[in-house]
């Protein structure tokens, strides 16, 4: 049932599509601590971003292995407003420019 | 205590008292430096006639406030780019007040939940979610004091003085790790 629905809205987007990339220029940074949890990390990218829990576990790999991963990326203040969210859950974040 | 559970919508612990008592001192203490820190927000005039509120502008001196309230930007330790610490400090005045009550509010649930002589703990997924963030500020503002690192052995050498607290940072990490999986299930 959510199928057509999810078409719709992506079809309808393409000129929202074009402003929302030049509308992206910062990037929310996650960043390896030997403190968190890898499942509460994962649990907090799911909770936070809706994301699936496959693309949450990506993520916090990504932190694990590298360092550090982008968790999402969009204006200033979406990015600010995320950051601060995962402050209050105990991650360490950072925001910076897309490059 | 054993595992959580869940029950439905309800995820339910069990604390013995001791155990009761020592995630209650943790989190009523981490509860204080945060309140106290709170208390450090400048206080004027035009905060009070307009309602915005602002915090300190500098990060705490003190290691374990400074892990719990991040900066906004990674700044370098050595050289720090002046624009990004001007932007950094900007970003924590605005948002710290904010934040500070949010993790306050999640100690209280906390102690609001847990029964100081031990007994039933029966949360509901707001409630759960409080205690995750609870739990994880004590766990990372003990992880600060022992300077958890990844490489760090499970057990210290006796002589350690370290080694006692690790016991209970090791018995948090369980209790949170058990309450995720509880809320994820």
């Amino acid at each position: 049932m959510t199928t057509p629905v999810e078409q719709e809205r992506t079809q309808a987007d393409p000129v929202g599509e074009e402003v929302r990339a030049e509308d992206r220029p910062w990037q929310t940074l996650v960043w390896n601590d030997p403190v968190n949890l890898m499942s509460y990390v994962t649990y907090v990218f799911q909770k936070l971003f809706g994301y699936s829990r496959d693309h949450a576990t990506k993520l916090m790999l990504d932190v694990h292995h590298k360092g550090r991963a982008i968790v999402s990326s969009g204006t200033k203040d979406k990015v600010e407003a995320d950051v601060a969210k995962l402050h209050a859950a105990g991650l360490w974040a950072t925001m910076q420019r897309s490059s | 205590m054993k595992k959580w559970t869940r029950k439905g919508d309800l995820v339910l612990g069990r604390f013995d008292r001791q155990e009761a008592a020592v995630v209650r001192g943790l989190v009523s203490q981490i509860q204080d430096m945060l309140l106290a820190r709170a208390e450090e927000a400048p206080q004027d005039e035009l905060s009070e006639l307009t309602g915005i509120r602002t915090g300190p502008s500098t990060p705490p001196d003190d290691p374990i406030l400074g892990r719990l309230l991040p900066d906004f930007h990674r700044l370098d330790p050595d050289a720090p780019d002046p624009a990004e610490v001007d932007s950094a400090n900007a970003l924590r005045s605005l948002h710290e007040p904010e934040l500070l009550d949010q993790k306050t509010g999640a100690a209280e649930v906390v102690l609001g939940t847990c029964p100081p002589d031990g007994g039933e703990v029966r949360l509901e997924p707001a409630q759960a979610e409080a205690w995750l963030s609870s739990l994880n500020d004590v766990r990372l503002a003990l992880g600060t004091a022992l300077d958890v690192r990844d490489d760090m052995p499970e057990d210290l050498p006796p002589d350690d003085p370290r080694s006692p607290h690790l016991g209970v940072y090791q018995w948090l990490t369980w209790v949170q790790e058990t309450l995720v999986e509880a809320v994820m299930d």
